[in-house]
């Protein structure tokens, strides 16, 4: 008799045929995570809530709306400039199922410890994550703890899952978005990414870049609370604006334009893109999000953003066209349109 | 012809060339060194990469680009010890922390990463560093854009220059080019207002009969060049051919290690590479390479050819200029963009 795996395997070779191993750029947030995610996981996993394309599943359970999410951190260094681990694990998560709209209220989290991690360090993150925890008014409710073999991981590994709730009727997914919207970002992008790459890597810039990890669902909130008729929101992790503009163009079938003078990127940040031959734009951030609002509402969105200490560098950045193609339309610093594409992978520095 | 890869990069990326008048055309050049180090020097990384007592070193920019049949991020996937550094003198101090450990560098770039090359081999040279050797791919431009100047079919009218070459090497090596082929050449940079004055600087002497060198990257580069660095790469590398992928073999364009450090050779410690043409048959980057094709005139590209499945090196570097039309001017065949003179 076969076991299941044989089974298994003699019925549905893997979709994927290019890749017969796992790479680096499966886990980067571009083309080949899209392709994984689309071939494997969600023609696996089929379902209604999945179809969604959203950072957080929206359920309804007697009658009330909940979001629900997970994420898993395999961040190195577990300390940078700004943040570590377990500020991140928190963060990332309740900022999740804010871009649901939803008021994050417990999670869950899951421990890989690697043998030989300093009970200290542990220590530390834990901490972390319990301010991080209180910050957003979270409670981890439920948890679960593995220690694998010396060099089987990296110090540690941490999953989270959460569940909130919707307190609204806005229906706020890529579907929403419609011909008119304005993009409006909560601050300068490409901070996160940047301060870990200088750390990971020894590189010596003047001046400390510090993450810009922090938790989005607080000024979500108040915008929901304020009226705003918000279409859909999307935060900027893994692949940066140029993915999540990406995502959602192509979700809503709609073409995105961008106006690259209007998207705010520090000095510090662009001089060591411009070091490195990396574009802001595709750099990972951890507390920044695009949200998608009518005209009429995208003055009093933008005040509201600017009024809270996470949006107050926020600025317009572009506009949803009428056009089919799930496109993203970048107009250059010199008055040229050109295409936004999904990153391939993960960026790599260039040789000069 | 814009002679850079990060030039062409810069030029698509603003979109500078669709702002330039018909009159003039923007031909690109074969400045990327990772799309013309051959498929031969890859499939060796990746043959030293997968021995099991190696910490294989490289530039970003190389792990993607296909060899024969894999690249260096599957390798790495399949359990060789590839490492991206940002020098080869961090290669050098892992060699220094890991001395039980063969650590190999894939020295890959032009004049302007040599000198940091040759810094690394110095420093390992004296200090003993025996676990420590270089693959090394380095190549010169002036052979390549005499290459092309000179052949028949060029209708290249004036050059952009490398600013960054030109920072490490000056430009009084492109003197006597200009002159014998008749075509003014301008040092030039990478901002979109340097290109766009590089641009004025070459129509202004094409317009007044003139061809000489003249420097736009005035704020960085010299005529000199620096001294030091040179002094470096003269040291420790000499002349040798070297076969550019897509081209062929160039006489004196590429750099080898001279006799003293001929020691830190990863081809003499681990087997010389083997010569192939492995590219795809379809593959066309050899066109692109010399300017005599635009990436988009290539009937496989964004179609059977694109940076997640490249046929060849042009479409997976970030100085590639494949890889550039595919980033910034791909257009789907039903959106009125195809209209773009480049789809």
């Amino acid at each position: 008799m076969l076991s299941d795996e044989q089974n298994f395997g003699g019925i549905c070779p893997v979709p994927i045929g290019q890749y017969p191993h796992v790479v680096l750029a499966h886990g980067g947030g571009g083309k080949l995570m899209h392709q994984l995610l689309e071939k494997v996981f969600f023609r696996a996993f089929a379902n209604p809530a999945l179809e969604g394309r959203h950072d957080s599943a929206v359920l309804t359970i007697c009658g009330h709306r909940i979001a629900f999410t997970t994420d898993s951190y395999v961040v190195r260094p577990l300390f940078f400039p700004g943040g570590d681990i377990g500020a991140l694990a928190v963060f990332g998560t309740v900022n999740d199922l804010a871009m649901a709209g939803a008021r994050p209220l417990y999670l869950s989290a899951g421990f890989i410890l690697e043998e030989g991690l300093a009970m200290d360090t542990l220590w530390r993150v834990v901490q972390s994550m319990q301010h991080a925890a209180r910050v957003c008014d979270v409670q981890i409710v439920t948890g679960d703890t593995k220690v694998v073999d010396k060099g089987k991981g990296d110090g540690l590994f941490i999953n989270t899952a959460g569940i909130g709730v919707l307190e609204h009727s806005l229906d706020i997914r890529p579907q929403s978005v419609r011909p008119g919207d304005v993009l409006i970002v909560n601050g300068d992008i490409g901070r996160h990414g940047m301060a870990v790459m200088a750390v990971r890597e020894g590189l010596e810039f003047e001046g400390t870049i510090e993450s810009d990890s922090a938790p989005l669902a607080g000024l979500v909130l108040k915008m929901i609370r304020a009226g705003i008729e918000i279409h859909c929101l999307r935060d900027l992790t893994r692949g940066g604006l140029a993915s999540a503009a990406n995502e959602i163009a192509d979700a809503a079938n709609l073409r995105i334009t961008i106006d690259e003078s209007a998207v705010p990127v520090r000095e510090d940040v662009k001089a060591a893109c411009e070091i490195l031959g990396l574009d802001p734009v595709y750099v990972a951030c951890e507390g920044r999000f695009i949200a998608f609002v009518p005209a009429k509402d995208a003055e009093r969105a933008l005040e509201i953003m600017q009024g809270e200490p996470v949006g107050k560098n926020a600025a317009v950045i572009g506009q949803v066209m009428e056009a089919a193609g799930g496109e993203v339309i970048l107009r250059s610093t010199i008055g040229v349109d050109r295409i936004l594409d999904m990153p391939s992978g993960e960026q790599l520095p260039r040789i000069c | 012809m814009e002679i850079c890869g990060g030039q062409t990069h810069a030029i698509l990326r603003f979109g500078i060339d669709q702002l330039l008048p018909d009159l003039i055309r923007l031909i690109h050049g074969p400045g990327c060194p990772v799309c013309v180090t051959p498929v031969e020097l890859i499939d060796k990384a990746i043959e030293i990469a997968l021995d099991r007592r190696v910490i294989f070193c490289s530039f970003g920019d190389m792990l993607r680009v296909p060899g024969s049949s894999t690249d260096l991020l599957s390798a790495k996937a399949r359990g060789a010890d590839v490492r991206m550094v940002y020098s080869p003198l961090d290669a050098l101090r892992l060699a220094e922390k890991n001395p039980e450990r063969e650590v190999v560098f894939f020295a890959v770039g032009f004049e302007t990463t040599a000198p940091t090359t040759a810094m690394a081999v110095m420093q390992a040279a004296k200090r003993g560093v025996r676990n420590f050797s270089l693959l090394v791919a380095h190549v010169r431009v002036p052979p390549a854009v005499e290459l092309i100047l000179g052949a028949p079919a060029s209708g290249v009218q004036g050059l952009l220059a490398a600013g960054h070459v030109c920072t490490v090497m000056g430009w009084a090596e492109y003197e006597p080019i200009a002159q014998k082929y008749g075509v003014p050449i301008v040092v030039t940079g990478f901002e979109p207002l340097d290109i766009l004055h590089g641009l004025v600087m070459c129509v202004r002497q094409l317009e007044q009969g003139r061809a000489q060198v003249e420097n736009q990257y005035s704020r960085v580069v010299c005529r000199e060049g620096n001294r030091v660095a040179q002094e470096l790469i003269r040291s420790v590398f000499q002349f040798v051919p070297r076969n550019w992928r897509g081209i062929g073999e160039i006489p004196d364009s590429g750099l080898g290690l001279r006799d003293p450090y001929a020691v830190f050779d990863a081809e003499k410690r681990f087997g010389p590479a083997q010569r192939r043409s492995a590219d795809s048959a379809e593959c066309m980057s050899g066109l692109v390479l010399q300017g005599r094709i635009k990436p988009s005139e290539c009937p496989a590209f964004g179609s059977r050819c694109t940076p997640e499945h490249p046929l060849g090196a042009t479409m997976v570097s970030s100085e590639g200029a494949c890889a550039a039309y595919y980033k910034y001017r791909k257009t789907r065949p039903s959106d009125p963009y195809c209209e773009d003179r480049t789809c």
